[in-house]
């Protein structure tokens, strides 16, 4: 005679130490094994295409500040080149240098908060205080800029809101020499570290034919071995001037696409954002940045569909016009959306435990998964 | 200190009654009170900033605050919640924890009771910690609490059999169970702790240096499993079970589970300490042999014994704040594939080498 | 890599009833196709050498706010009649080039075969244009509202007419 056995359905719920925002996981368990999972999402909901449609375009840029607010100043450079291309406007070379110095800084940031969290997901408390150590400095640098640290205003259609400070130059490169340091150190204190590879190798292997048919991109993409990258495939801005590779996941620690590949691909990507803004730097040239902005802005009427790489992947806006001062519709294609469709798929046959270490490998922002 | 109490008093069973528990009252409950703010301190330190420092000079009365948070809160209870197995678990498990203190010796003139089965009563009553902290689990009618106590259950009763077995190569050695008899023959000088071979002489004791040394980590790392410490703690683990077996756990009893596991912590130490590196031996020779005042040396002692206790009590923390956790099944793992074997082949091979 | 003129040729002839015409504007020409027959056409797209549209980039639904529109007693407008349409935006990894398709249905019962089946993709963001537009996703596995509550039955929000409802399960709306 059998013994009878049901699955236990444990609800991840609204409030958790580590669902990184207000997501709700429904999760059916036969003892500790996963059967299934399915997320539950709508909790940060602030209907951002409804409000953007009764404002101008200029004034949609704070708000698409809060999408992913980790990452604000990329938000808003995708936003500017989706209405810069809609317009046909140019934005002088200054202009352009400077934004990609703030989105590559913004990516280093947003992705030592990624791989802090990840580790104090996994039970290691400290690389966590190293990382956001370094992340202030880069807050302060953006604070000297604009004012703000975490969500800025900063890119406007068709120029910046405030020309660098003077000390920027030398601090961003004092800062940079010292986060190579900071580096050998994070990596010597988790990547290599023997439980954690225990802990996130062979788990949630994600194969790539799978990672493009579920849309994934960004980090997640290209741990799962595919050489994609929007800055190199795609190039906005002046990202088609600087030398710098495409990290790529191997399997070294185990198979391609599982979450250790996932989580060294976001700590090399820091390494070649620091190459960029070295070189952004040698080449920033002078100008005025205000000097393009739209005294009023009405562009014609059709549709343009404009994506940058997000610190998260793929970051879209669809924007209809017809021909007046607000955006008909304006739909934002947030890459943690697209992302944690895939969290079900690759639970499945996996402990607890690793449910929270897959989900903080996919590394999601719920501002941008809810708008 | 029990002929001490006994002449003072006159009755036997009150001098035995406050022997036992003086050391829980002077000692250990001040103890944990300090443990909290010292792995506040340590953790703070190690991770670049500062701790709490603003309560009292430099944060030292951090503890006094948080303990008249944690009595003035309400103390919450479930509605759907079994209420005695819920009211009686932290009871058992600190008086699990602290009960181990009984056969300890602080110093050679103190121990609360010196029974000849001192370490068997030590792994004895520590299993009662298992009992009460199924029924916090149970009893919290929730399902992460359950999930948790389950996990520490089975962690908790697979790792007693490495410290069995290390134990019984260690009496093998020296051939009593009384922690205060092996204390006593760890004496003069540090090349007799055990774990530099144990008192002795000849060939034997230096080929027994490798396999104390191997019992020594087997046996630290099964009671960082025990008292379920990172690597090992599952049980408590924040970022997936909120907090385990104590999430509805509020106030008072918050706090009784909270001091039982500093006390736990301290326990297991002063037992590795004890077993493996002299107890309360000084490695050195004792300040007032040489200075013939005779009331000094059970100080000094009980200097010693601390010192070793809070080392390895630091090390935990140490552990705590670098290493991420271990999940369950590796947990598991690495106790029955990797630390019993090892336990095992440790035994037999040292009971080979004391038969020379 | 083909051009978008191109890909609309190969596609008038395969499918020449269901695929209907282009629209030259100035940013990207769109590729107007059958609601009925969307999940055809993305099958031929994804499969075919040569095309290879192994990825959805994004897919938004569109209310065209082109019927009439009438005021109600309130002040407040509605719309009868007219459009919802989705817009799909395509990419090959591979080969590197991308297109956009529109379909259009009447806003009065909007109904458009799902592509879930050919880029898993689609799932949630057909689920976003159910939930903000009402458009019904035919064959969908699991159609249901995603990121209003399950139980919001006062509309769909983010059509022109929506007007806010006064009150959700006791709660009053507008504060």
């Amino acid at each position: 005679m059998a013994l009878k056995t049901e699955e236990m359905v444990l609800n991840m719920g609204p409030q958790h130490p580590s669902t990184h925002g207000v997501l709700r996981l429904e999760v059916e368990l036969d003892g500790e094994l996963v059967v299934n999972v399915k997320p539950h999402i709508g909790y940060l909901h602030r209907c951002f295409e409804k409000h953007a449609e009764a404002m101008n375009y200029n004034q949609v840029v704070p708000y698409t500040d809060r999408l992913d607010y980790l990452a604000s100043m990329y938000n808003s450079f995708g936003y500017a080149v989706a209405v810069e291309r809609l317009l046909g406007i140019q934005v002088p070379e200054r202009v352009d240098y400077i934004r990609v110095i703030m989105g590559e800084l913004q990516r280093i940031a947003s992705h030592l908060v990624a791989v802090g969290t990840y580790g104090v997901d996994i039970g290691a408390f400290t690389p966590f205080l190293y990382g956001f150590r370094d992340r202030e400095k880069i807050l302060t640098l953006f604070e000297m800029t604009c004012g703000a640290r975490l969500l800025y205003n900063y890119n406007w259609v068709g120029g910046l809101s405030h020309d660098l400070h003077p000390d920027f130059v030398p601090m961003t490169r004092e800062f940079l020499k010292y986060f190579k340091g900071s580096l050998v150190e994070f990596n010597n204190l988790l990547s290599f570290n023997k439980i954690f590879i225990e802990r996130t190798a062979n788990v949630g292997v994600l194969p790539l034919d799978t990672a493009v048919n579920y849309g994934i991109t960004g980090p997640n993409l290209r741990a799962s071995g595919m050489k994609w990258d929007l800055r190199k495939n795609d190039p906005y801005s002046v990202y088609d001037r600087f030398d710098f590779e495409i990290p790529v996941g191997r399997g070294e620690k185990g198979t391609t696409g599982d979450c250790w590949d996932r989580y060294y691909v976001r700590i090399r990507e820091m390494e070649e954002s620091v190459k960029i803004i070295e070189q952004a730097l040698d080449q920033l040239p002078d100008g005025d940045i205000q000097s393009a902005i739209p005294k009023r802005i009405k562009p014609p009427v059709g549709s343009v569909y404009a994506r940058v790489e997000n610190p998260k992947g793929e970051l879209g806006y669809f924007i209809v016009s017809d021909g007046s001062a607000n955006p008909f519709r304006l739909k934002v294609r947030g890459p943690s959306f697209v992302n944690l469709a895939v969290l079900g798929e690759l639970c499945k046959g996996h402990l607890v435990a690793d449910i929270i270490a897959i989900l903080g490998s996919i590394d999601i922002v719920l501002g941008e998964v809810d708008r | 200190m029990y002929n001490l109490l006994n002449n003072l008093i006159g009755n036997e069973y009150v001098a035995a009654v406050i022997a036992a528990a003086l050391p829980l009252f002077v000692f250990i409950l001040p103890f944990a009170l300090a443990a909290v703010l010292l792995e506040r301190k340590v953790s703070a330190f190690m991770q670049d900033r500062l701790g709490p420092n603003r309560t009292g000079y430099r944060g030292l009365l951090q503890t006094v605050a948080d303990i008249l948070k944690l009595i003035q809160k309400e103390d919450i209870t479930a509605t759907d919640a079994d209420k005695k197995l819920f009211n009686l678990a932290p009871v058992l498990v600190f008086a699990g924890s602290y009960a181990a203190f009984a056969a300890i010796p602080f110093s050679g003139a103190y121990i609360g009771s010196n029974i000849d089965l001192g370490m068997f009563f030590i792994l004895a009553i520590s299993s009662i910690v298992v009992a009460g902290i199924l029924m916090g689990g149970w009893a919290s009618n929730n399902k992460y609490s359950l999930l948790g106590a389950m996990r520490s259950a089975a962690q908790i009763i697979s790792y007693e059999i490495p410290t069995a077995l290390v134990v019984l190569s260690l009496v093998l050695v020296t051939g009593t169970l009384s922690l205060s008899k092996i204390s006593e023959q760890q004496t003069a000088y540090f090349w007799n702790w055990n774990i530099l071979g144990g008192a002795g002489l000849g060939f034997s004791k230096l080929l027994l240096i490798p396999f104390m040394i191997v019992g020594f980590v087997i046996i630290y790392i099964s009671t960082l499993a025990e008292v379920n410490r990172t690597p090992f703690d599952i049980p408590e683990a924040e970022s997936e079970l909120v907090a385990g077996f104590h999430t509805e756990y509020s106030g008072m009893k918050f706090a009784m589970f909270f001091l039982a596991e500093y006390a736990n912590m301290f326990a297991v130490s002063a037992i590795v300490a004890t077993l493996f590196f002299g107890g309360y031996q000084s490695p050195f020779g004792y300040l007032g042999n040489t200075l013939h005042i005779s009331w000094l040396v059970p100080l000094e002692q009980f200097f010693w014994f601390t010192v070793k206790g809070m080392f390895f009590v630091l090390v935990q923390m140490w552990l705590r704040w670098t290493l991420p956790r271990l999940r369950v099944d590796q947990l598991m793992t690495v106790c029955w594939k990797y630390l019993i074997p090892y336990a095992f082949v440790n035994l037999i091979i040292v009971g080979l080498i004391t038969l020379l | 890599m083909k051009t978008r003129e191109e890909i609309f040729n190969v596609l008038k002839q395969e499918f020449p009833e269901d695929v209907f015409e282009i629209l030259n504007q100035p940013m990207e020409p769109i590729i107007m196709v059958d609601p009925k027959a969307i999940h055809k056409v993305s099958f031929y797209l994804r499969d075919t050498e040569g095309l290879k549209f192994d990825s959805l980039m994004v897919l938004s639904g569109v209310d065209d706010a082109n019927g009439e529109k009438t005021t109600d007693a309130d002040g407040s407008q509605t719309i009868n009649g007219g459009t919802l349409s989705v817009y799909y935006h395509l990419e090959s990894l591979e080969l590197g080039h991308k297109v956009t398709l529109k379909v259009s249905t009447p806003r009065d019962n909007p109904e458009v075969e799902s592509v879930e089946s050919v880029w898993r993709c689609a799932d949630w963001h057909e689920r976003e244009a159910y939930d903000m537009f009402g458009i019904k996703f035919l064959h969908h596995p699991d159609l249901r509202r995603i990121l209003m509550p399950y139980d919001w039955d006062a509309g769909y929000p983010l059509r022109k007419d929506y007007k806010n409802p006064e009150f959700y399960q006791g709660m009053k709306i507008p504060y």
